[in-house]
């Protein structure tokens, strides 16, 4: 039976409305019988944000054909977004890297040289060449890795036990540091623990809705699709989106809220003594479920620590909490009444009012849910805690429908980055580098003499580019991620570090992007469906996929190249004598052999990778390992959750992902949890406790108080607007992948500066017109949209980050919150004018 | 701005401005072409929309279709849904437009409506328009040989 494609459409519509209501049409299984067998359909999570959508991968003949979104996954339920959709494209833009390139001169590595093909081996040897000699002549702290929360779970793990084990180095920290690290230090200082108490589910359990700085609409459109339907359905529902710009969000808002940047943190304090004021509280959840303290304060601003600004600082760096009564509290946040809050955040007090008076309100479920608005903040840390001392007093927390919900924006932000631990602090499972008993625990799991992790917290982030800059980290790696696009101040800090003949760059990427060309070795690494894989999403659930194509070329999986990394080096190269002498039986081992063919991670053998449908994949690093890497890897890092030192993390066993549309951890006795600290949802909490925050000592929640402090550049005279920055809904953060996308291209093709009409017309610019862009760091050139879908207030401009040919962040600030280390990427201060066009 | 990061990059993107000769297939370049990475931003493109014209063919069935006019000035809020004016089925007709999928007209759990869905309401979270430009990379993705014949 043949098919035009009009008809075809016709009756898979058909078939698909057929199937949802559970009936059988007469013909209609001869005609997809036959389109099934011409292609094979497997799950696999999306590629792009922290949402986590399911996506069914259709490949035929070794190449995928077409993507569509997942009906089996309880997370879109059959939906995707634009870029969702478009994943197959992903793949095969023309630029795909496929072998590794050296930047040579005269037949040899010079720092200026043309990008020349080598082959993997050569590659491998001036790499190990270069780290063996930053470690000879400085010792661990001389290389580094920059990841990404798109690594696979199990590429973080081996990258993890590479540098913090192999080369006992703790300058390893994923790009998560730019998105959620804020977010990480707001859990773990007010319940010990790290990700949401709720998940998803809260999209329909809520009566109403708060975005705190998340513009949903665009960044995590499937959410958005979700609470859309409970806006527009459920009897009541409401919307409260606050943002310092109109975006899509407000489309749906019941009450839209503008405000003047960092005033969210007037603003929340404003809840909080409203809540107060009106007794409003949950005396009995208070009582039995909370502790008061009050934040160290005045505690700078992240910048090198020669900046004024931290010279000025009172206690830069500082995070302690002193404890607190009640009624101190309700003093402190006392000043924090309507008047002030309308005042210094420049808002209606009755649209505040009404914000205030629906978290008060006992009867209400209220789901907040906040992203880079919170965590790319100076006090991104704080203001994460204030938003928690909200639901706290009302005691709204875990149960559905009452949850605060900290969103990511990397497919992986929470599986990779926080649970396994690639922070430059961080072990597997929550536990830190800083603690004894921590380090022990790793290195029993790893096998490893005692004393073999070092102690001290390696360079964040934003730390290694400095040391980059200054010479003091010379031998770099980075893998999956286009960090001379996504750190701020490029032009003074990360272009100058990777650039300094000192250093010797590696990136590993798909295509070449700015921080690709701006390295000394790329290595071309394989994407997404090319290998097996895992990934984390937002709401704690875990999600496997097979590989479903080989990659292009010489193109290798980041974990394949970090593990094939690990056998160029001799432990007596790397490790001091009386380390070796404490486990002899190493003597003359490869890293390789002791991380990898530890007799845990090689445990098991190869075998044929087979669907339930009978269908065959690859798995091109079982191939070339010998053993059945990525599961050895899970379950070794299995042992760090299940009988570990922290409860509350476990993860299901590795098989079992295969078989599900994820779960969402901690996964006891087979069973997934959806609400965290809440009995009758969590097998922790014991008959009779009601609700007990275990991750604490004292299962009680900490209510931290912190107060308004200034952000580190506001507009002056000369630079007279507030700059924030962020994506749109077509492209996805660098728009390395999805640029390449024609069809997304088409949409969306480069960054426009989004303006008050007036604030263009007084510059000599309106709706069309290229303007320049200027801070005291860089410049770019941008067209001028005054009608689009953002639109700003009077003194703020909005310009998305995606747009290699307009790299925004030449003009940003690399000012942090000083406990994260997270960059405000939302304040600055700039001027606009308009651009004289050559 | 301070001039000293400019200058400073000039010299040092020198080597880099001149396209690599040892790739030999027409060198190296990011999304920036040429353009060194400290320098200036690329020229911004003054593009216009594509004309509105009949459905752009999709690539595989899934594909949500892409916008074939353009969209500036829509709005589509809690209240008003200007793609709805053309594309619901009741104005389809009338209005010459696609009308709106049926798959549109089930919910989260699979129940089948007699509206559009509100979870699919805001249109623009998947389909997308499209304006006059070319690809910055050509992509070599070949839809599958079952819509290939039929173009």
């Amino acid at each position: 039976m043949k098919l035009n494609r009009r008809e075809f459409i016709k009756l898979n519509a058909a078939a698909a409305t057929a199937a949802a209501a559970g009936l059988s049409l007469p013909g209609i299984s001869t005609a997809l019988t036959q389109y099934r067998d011409t292609i094979r359909w497997d799950k696999a999570p999306c590629r792009f944000c922290g949402t986590g959508c399911g996506v069914l991968v259709g490949t035929r003949n070794g190449r995928v054909v077409a993507t569509q979104g997942d009906l089996k996954n309880p997370v879109n339920r059959g939906l995707n977004c634009v870029k969702g959709y478009f994943l197959a494209k992903i793949l095969y833009a023309q630029d795909r890297l496929t072998r590794p390139l050296l930047r040579m001169r005269d037949g040899k590595h010079h720092k200026e040289g043309h990008f020349t093909e080598i082959t993997w081996d050569q590659a491998f040897d001036i790499m190990a060449e270069k780290w063996k000699a930053a470690l000879k002549a400085k010792g661990p702290s001389a290389v580094g890795m920059f990841g990404s929360g798109q690594w696979t779970i199990w590429e973080g793990y081996a990258a993890s036990k590479l540098y913090k084990a192999g080369f006992r180095s703790n300058n390893l920290d994923p790009n998560a540091r730019h998105c959620m690290a804020s977010a990480v230090g707001g859990f773990m200082r007010a319940f010990g623990s790290d990700e949401p108490m709720g998940c998803y589910d809260d999209l329909e359990a809520a009566d109403a809705f708060v975005l705190w700085g998340a513009n949903m609409a665009e960044m995590h459109p499937i959410l958005w699709t979700r609470l859309a339907d409970t806006r527009l359905n459920k009897p009541g529902a409401e919307v409260h989106v606050l943002s310092t710009f109109w975006n899509r969000c407000f489309d749906l808002a019941d009450n839209g809220i503008v405000f003047t940047p960092h005033t969210d943190l007037v603003i929340l304090n404003y809840i909080a003594n409203h809540i107060i004021q009106k007794k409003a509280y949950n005396r009995e959840f208070i009582d039995r479920h909370t502790v008061f303290t009050s934040a160290a304060t005045d505690i700078g601003y992240g910048l090198r620590p020669e900046h004024p600004l931290e010279r000025k600082a009172a206690n830069p760096g500082n995070g302690s909490m002193t404890g607190i009564s009640f009624e101190e509290y309700a003093r402190l946040v006392e000043p924090y009444t309507l008047e002030h809050a309308a005042k210094l955040s420049g808002v209606p007090k009755e649209k505040l009012l009404r914000l205030a008076e629906l978290y008060a309100d006992p009867a209400r479920k209220i789901a907040s849910f906040w992203t880079m608005g919170f965590n790319q903040h100076t006090r991104g840390v704080w203001v994460n805690g204030l938003v928690y001392n909200v639901h706290l007093l009302m005691g709204k927390i875990s149960e559905p429908g009452n949850s605060p919900f900290s969103l990511t924006g990397q497919p992986s932000a929470c599986g990779t980055a926080r649970e396994v631990g690639t922070f430059s602090h961080r072990l597997p499972s929550e536990l830190v580098v800083t603690k004894k008993e921590h380090r022990d625990f790793a290195e029993a799991v790893w096998k490893l003499p005692e004393g073999t992790i070092p102690g001290k917290p390696g360079y964040h982030a934003v730390l290694q580019n400095r040391m980059l800059r200054d010479g003091r980290l010379n031998a770099y790696w980075v893998q999956c991620t286009n960090n001379l696009q996504a750190a701020a101040n490029i032009n003074q800090e990360a272009l100058l570090g990777y650039r300094n003949p000192d250093n010797f760059i590696v990136v590993s990427e798909v295509y070449p992007t700015v921080t690709a060309l701006a390295a000394d070795l790329i290595l071309p690494s394989a994407m997404w469906v090319e290998k097996e894989g895992a990934y984390g999403n937002a709401e704690r659930r875990t999600q496997f996929w097979r590989q479903q194509v080989k990659a292009p070329g010489e193109a290798r999986s980041d974990l394949w190249q970090t593990v094939e990394f690990s056998k160029r080096f001799k432990v007596e190269e790397v490790w001091p004598e009386e380390l070796i002498a404490k486990k002899p039986e190493y003597r003359g081992k490869t890293l390789y052999d002791i991380l990898f063919a530890n007799g845990q991670v090689d445990r098991f053998p190869a075998r044929e990778i087979v669907d339930d449908q009978g269908n065959r994949y690859d798995n091109d690093e079982m191939a070339h390992f010998g053993f059945y890497i990525q599961k050895g890897l899970f379950e070794e890092y299995r042992r760090f959750n299940v009988g570990g030192l922290k409860i509350g993390h476990e993860l299901a066993p590795f098989d079992t992902y295969h078989q599900v549309r994820g779960l969402r951890w901690p996964v006891i006795k087979g069973q997934e949890t959806l609400w965290r600290y809440r009995e009758g949802y969590d097998p922790y909490v014991g008959k009779g406790e009601g609700v007990r925050f275990y991750g604490k000592p004292d299962g009680k929640a900490r209510i931290i108080f912190a107060p308004y402090e200034p952000p580190a550049e506001s507009p002056d005279e000369e630079y007279d607007l507030w700059l924030s920055t962020g994506r749109v809904l077509e492209h996805w953060h660098s728009g390395s992948m999805t640029r390449r996308v024609p069809e997304l291209h088409r949409a969306v093709p480069e960054a426009l500066v989004y303006m008050h009409p007036e604030d263009a017309k007084a510059r000599g610019l309106r709706r069309g017109l290229v303007a320049r862009i200027q801070s005291r760091r860089g410049e770019i050139l941008a067209q001028v949209e005054t009608r689009g879908r953002n639109r700003p207030p009077r003194g703020l401009i909005f310009v998305p980050w995606f747009d290699e040919g307009r790299l925004i962040n030449k003009v940003t600030l690399d000012a942090t919150d000083p406990l994260s280390k997270e960059t405000d990427y939302k304040k600055c201060a700039v001027k606009v004018t308009k651009a004289k066009l050559v | 701005m301070k001039t000293i990061p400019a200058t400073a990059f000039a010299i040092l993107f020198l080597s880099l401005a001149v396209p690599p000769p040892a790739l030999a297939e027409g060198g190296l370049k990011s999304l920036r072409g040429d353009r060194p990475i400290g320098e200036e931003s690329l020229q911004p493109a003054f593009t216009k929309w594509q004309h509105d014209s009949k459905p752009i063919a999709r690539q595989f069935i899934q594909q949500p279709p892409v916008i074939p006019h353009s969209i500036e000035g829509y709005t589509i809020n809690k209240k008003f849904n200007k793609c709805l004016t053309c594309h619901s089925w009741a104005n389809y007709k009338k209005a010459g437009a696609t009308k709106v999928s049926l798959t549109h007209f089930t919910n989260r759990d699979g129940v089948e409506l007699a509206n559009i869905a509100a979870r699919r309401y805001f249109c623009t979270q998947c389909h997308v328009p499209q304006l006059d430009v070319d690809p910055l990379v050509p992509n070599a993705f070949q839809p599958v040989e079952l819509l290939n014949g039929q173009r």
